[in-house]
């Protein structure tokens, strides 16, 4: 290996690494304020990618169906609970989110001409269809059985991810794809090239990581989650809901999720069941910083892809494999630096 | 319905319907009920591992794989390094190297990860399936993705077993060894310790129970019965690739255990049943409906699986078991069983617990701040105070659930700070908790039974083949005896979370008795007791403390500690605010303020 190729896998590494670090913080988040293991972190990543291919093939995303089937059980329910309690009042809210949203979506899917979209907006309304599937995922799903133990929350969010995956085939079929990158520049930078795709990913992580900075530190809302992660009962009590902030939390990793699949749409070919893997990298990193740590976390990704970038260069049949054992000195060294026992929750 | 048959006529019943069935079925129904048996076996093992243990696991169709290629490898190399060559060609050999290496695997997988939250092992079998199912896919020895072929048939004394009906008895027999040994596992000394992991850990390792070591035994049992299954397997189709070995099948062996009852040995069964029929029957149905081909039976399973932990965590057998009204089976006791040795109890008056100086912050908050005490044995020291006063914290620094920022707890004259409550435990300090700690399905006799689990040592091999039976009467006697001691007698069989709340206490001071303790440490015992069964316990306190333990109890019912104990130590803030006999306390002034307020 000469330098040249060092610095080409490095910066890979570093590429694939940003997206680690963007999942790996939206699973910690995720696990800090609902205690849920989000295995389907990475079905988000998909979700998003091939709705885009789609949108740019001019074709409306099949994911729109998922989200008005959802959209329209989320307000079955909610509006069965809000006439349980007397509140009517609450029930054109209820149905205007959950099923006018999705409609007048669909409308402007089948109105727009979405081929010859500008890419911004074929981003953006990719993101429309498949950022609200978060906070419906999780009224559907989570928020009935908000109390349960951690491993029965896991268990269902492996769930999620095989019908998940299962519907990704049948929305998007067995075949890859990949969309033309958000920009055809090149840049010399000293002795190595730099891909304009390179730098939109790495500029888009640090914008996003900056923006949940200021999210958590200033916002209400940021600070409310904040709360919730830190100490459930008393955030309850203090008047933070915890189904707000636990869908909150899901949309915010649903957007995390889609708007990496969208940056690396133009790297990497995006199958219907890629998400998985890519999630579960972001979860190496997420467990180096001990599901709890956001900068070391996001270090243990860059971590991460530069491992994965440098093992597929020496030994690549034994990339996955060299990848996932990382987490077993990372689980030794927690091992050895944990001692009473405590009871799960 | 009224239960009208019973276990015995109902198993009779089944196993003459497996004997008979690959005779009279057609041969596709048997290699279903052969594939039913294979995923049963796995699922059995991660009922055990997740429906009772509380730990779960993703890579079980990896340990599986284990088996099947150790299997392969070893029945059809022809050149095995000469350090293996002995195992070469015999597939029962290469069952038993099977099981050692996966044993050994299964060790250090736990030993990373089963230390560590609940969470990570998961996580860490997530990783592990993966890892091992692209190295048997990249391995040239292993034959890449084609797999290797040409593995012989099982052959027992000399009978080869070449046909699906044929390796169909020894399939079944494997699953019903299986069945039957974690049935007798469960119902022991080690199978209660391993029924505390979900939900009573703190109160195990106070009983002496080593948590870790039980959930390092249901993981290597579970990883064991997946080698088996992956070896008959491989015996089965007489050849081996990666594919049912990857994750997603891992997923599916759990998902059957759930969908099963995960709690319930023989749900393994029914969930391998449904999974495997429906996965048939919809891989059949779905792909016409969808018009295109792929998995999507896995759309309706994840599906299914959320329902059921969403409506019924206990999954279909309970509502399959109404269907078969079977008489529950009624517990007995061995009245002849020998008494349990006891400890000798030091000398009346010697001092047996002193902590010296016990600071404990949490943060910014002191909650002990320079705690010092003593027991003597035959003596009972109350230790009172308001709300908040820090008095369980001081509980928790004494009995190892906690250990102090500074200070010294000597115990029988050692230092025992810091060293852990199953240490302490076994030392002779035996507690009850504030909020209780029970395991509340269980019956009284069997949560009271937790308590001796010390006065033991028969382990996992004996309990699974019923060698244990002598030790576990005599167990069960000794917590009888104390059931009685404590006044339960009439509850013995009932689960203890149907008792009231105030039972529940007494039954923790009769586990903790069935401890052999020489020193009681009660957290609140007399919280939510009637004033005649108050009386009793006072009683019982009485008599224990003539017989020379020493007890230290923290209460706040100064009618009931103040005609009952030796000596108060009463706490404010964290700190000691007076000591001595109960009525130079209840003259104190200080005392008095903290209780009553001061005068302005």
């Amino acid at each position: 290996m000469d330098f040249q190729i060092a610095l080409l896998l490095a910066q890979d590494g570093i590429t694939n690494g940003a997206i680690y670090a963007l999942l790996a913080l939206a699973l910690v988040l995720v696990f800090a304020v609902t205690r849920v293991i989000f295995i389907p972190q990475g079905e988000f990543v998909a979700y998003g990618a091939l709705t885009l291919v789609m949108i740019q093939a001019g074709t409306v995303p099949a994911t729109l169906w998922l989200l008005l089937g959802a959209g329209v059980l989320a307000a079955a329910v909610d509006a069965r609970g809000a006439l349980a309690s007397g509140q009517k009042g609450r029930l054109a809210g209820v149905l205007a989110w959950n099923v006018g949203y999705p409609v007048v979506l669909a409308a402007l899917l089948y109105l727009l001409p979405l081929a010859t979209l500008a890419l911004p907006l074929q981003v953006l309304l990719a993101l429309l269809v498949v950022v609200p599937m978060g906070p419906l995922m999780y009224r559907l799903i989570y928020q009935p059985v908000a109390a349960a133990p951690v491993l029965i929350l896991l268990i269902i969010s492996v769930a999620v991810h095989v019908g998940m995956v299962g519907l990704g085939l049948l929305f998007f079929g067995a075949e890859g794809s990949r969309t033309p990158p958000f920009s055809e520049a090149r840049f010399e930078l000293g002795p190595m090239m730099v891909n304009g795709q390179t730098i939109w990913v790495i500029a888009a992580s640090i914008v996003l990581i900056v923006a949940l900075y200021q999210f958590f530190g200033r916002s209400i809302y940021g600070k409310a989650l904040r709360a919730t992660a830190m100490n459930r009962n008393g955030a309850r009590l203090m008047g933070i809901s915890p189904a707000l902030a636990g869908r909150l939390t899901f949309l915010l990793a649903a957007l995390i999720g889609a708007l990496s699949g969208v940056l690396i749409a133009p790297i990497t070919t995006i199958y219907y069941d890629t998400g998985f893997l890519i999630g579960l990298k972001g979860f190496v990193a997420a467990i180096v910083g001990g599901l709890a740590s956001y900068p070391i976390a996001a270090a243990g990704a860059v971590l991460v892809g530069l491992l994965e970038a440098f093992s597929s260069f020496w030994a690549s049949a034994y990339k996955e494999v060299i990848v996932f054992t990382l987490i077993i000195p990372v689980l030794l060294w927690r091992s050895f630096t944990s001692h009473h026992v405590e009871e799960e929750e | 319905m009224k239960p009208v048959l019973s276990v015995r006529s109902v198993l009779g019943l089944f196993l003459a319907l497996l004997l008979v069935a690959p005779l009279v079925m057609p041969p596709f129904y048997v290699t279903l009920l052969n594939y039913i048996g294979l995923y049963a076996l796995v699922a059995l093992g991660l009922v055990l591992l997740t429906g009772v243990g509380g730990l779960t696991s993703f890579g079980q169709a990896a340990f599986v794989g284990l088996g099947a290629y150790t299997t392969a490898v070893l029945t059809t190399a022809t050149d095995l390094p000469a350090w293996l060559a002995w195992a070469g060609g015999s597939p029962w050999l290469a069952l038993g190297v099977g099981l050692v290496f996966t044993a050994t695997v299964a060790f250090v997988l736990g030993s990373l990860t089963l230390r560590l939250s609940g969470h990570y092992l998961p996580l860490g079998t997530i990783a592990w399936g993966i890892s091992l199912y692209f190295l048997f896919g990249t391995l040239e020895t292993l034959g890449g993705h084609t797999g290797l072929t040409g593995i012989p048939p099982i052959a027992i004394f000399g009978f080869e077993l070449t046909d699906g009906s044929q390796i169909f008895y020894l399939i079944w027999a494997f699953l019903l060894l299986a069945v039957f040994t974690t049935q007798n596992l469960l119902d022991s000394r080690e199978g209660r310790a391993i029924r505390a992991l979900k939900g009573g850990m703190v109160m195990a390792e106070a009983m002496g129970v080593d948590t870790a070591r039980s959930r390092m035994v249901i993981f290597v049992i579970a990883a064991l019965h997946a080698c088996a299954s992956g070896w008959l397997y491989a015996h089965l189709q007489r050849f081996v690739n990666p594919t049912p070995f990857g994750l997603h099948i891992g997923i599916e062996y759990l998902f059957m255990a759930v969908v099963g009852g995960a709690g319930q040995v023989w749900g393994a069964l029914l969930g391998a049943g449904v999974i495997t029929i429906a996965k048939q029957w919809l891989q059949d149905l779905l792909p016409r409906i969808f018009g295109q081909s792929g998995n999507f039976e896995v759309i309706f399973f994840g599906l299914m699986m959320i329902v059921i932990l969403q409506r019924a965590r206990e999954g279909l057998w309970p509502l399959f078991a109404r269907l078969v009204p079977v008489k529950a089976t009624k517990r007995t006791l061995d009245a002849a069983a020998a008494p349990l040795p006891r400890k000798p109890l030091p000398a009346r008056g010697d001092v047996i617990l002193e902590a010296k100086e016990v600071t404990r912050k949490f943060g910014g908050l002191v909650a002990n701040n320079a705690m010092s005490l003593t027991v003597k044995a035959g003596e009972i020291l109350a230790l009172i105070g308001p709300n908040g006063a820090g008095k369980s914290t001081m509980f928790n620094q004494i009995s190892g659930v906690d250990t102090p920022t500074s200070g010294e707890v000597l115990f029988l004259g050692r230092p025992v700070a810091g060293r852990g409550s199953r240490a302490i435990a076994r030392m002779g300090m035996s507690r009850t908790f504030q909020h209780v700690k029970l395991l509340p399905t269980m019956s009284v006799l069997e949560n009271v039974a937790i308590g001796a689990h010390m006065r033991g040592d028969k382990g996992v091999f004996p309990a699974a083949w019923r060698m244990d039976r002598a030790e576990e009467a005599r167990l069960l006697n000794e917590a009888a005896r104390q059931i009685e001691r404590v006044g339960l007698a009439e509850h013995m069989f009932d689960a203890a979370g149907s008792l009231a709340l105030g039972q529940q206490r007494i039954l923790e001071i009769a586990r903790a008795l069935a401890a052999d303790p020489c020193l009681l440490l009660l957290d609140e015992p007399a919280a939510g007791l009637r004033f005649k069964e108050k009386q009793a316990l006072a009683e019982l306190l009485r008599k224990l403390r003539g017989e020379g333990m020493g007890i230290l109890l923290v209460e706040h019912d100064m009618d009931f500690v103040m005609g009952l104990v030796d000596r108060v130590v009463v706490m404010e803030f964290g700190q000691k605010i007076a000591e001595g006999l109960p009525e130079e306390v209840q003259q104190n002034p200080a005392v008095l303020e903290a209780y009553l307020g001061g005068v302005e």
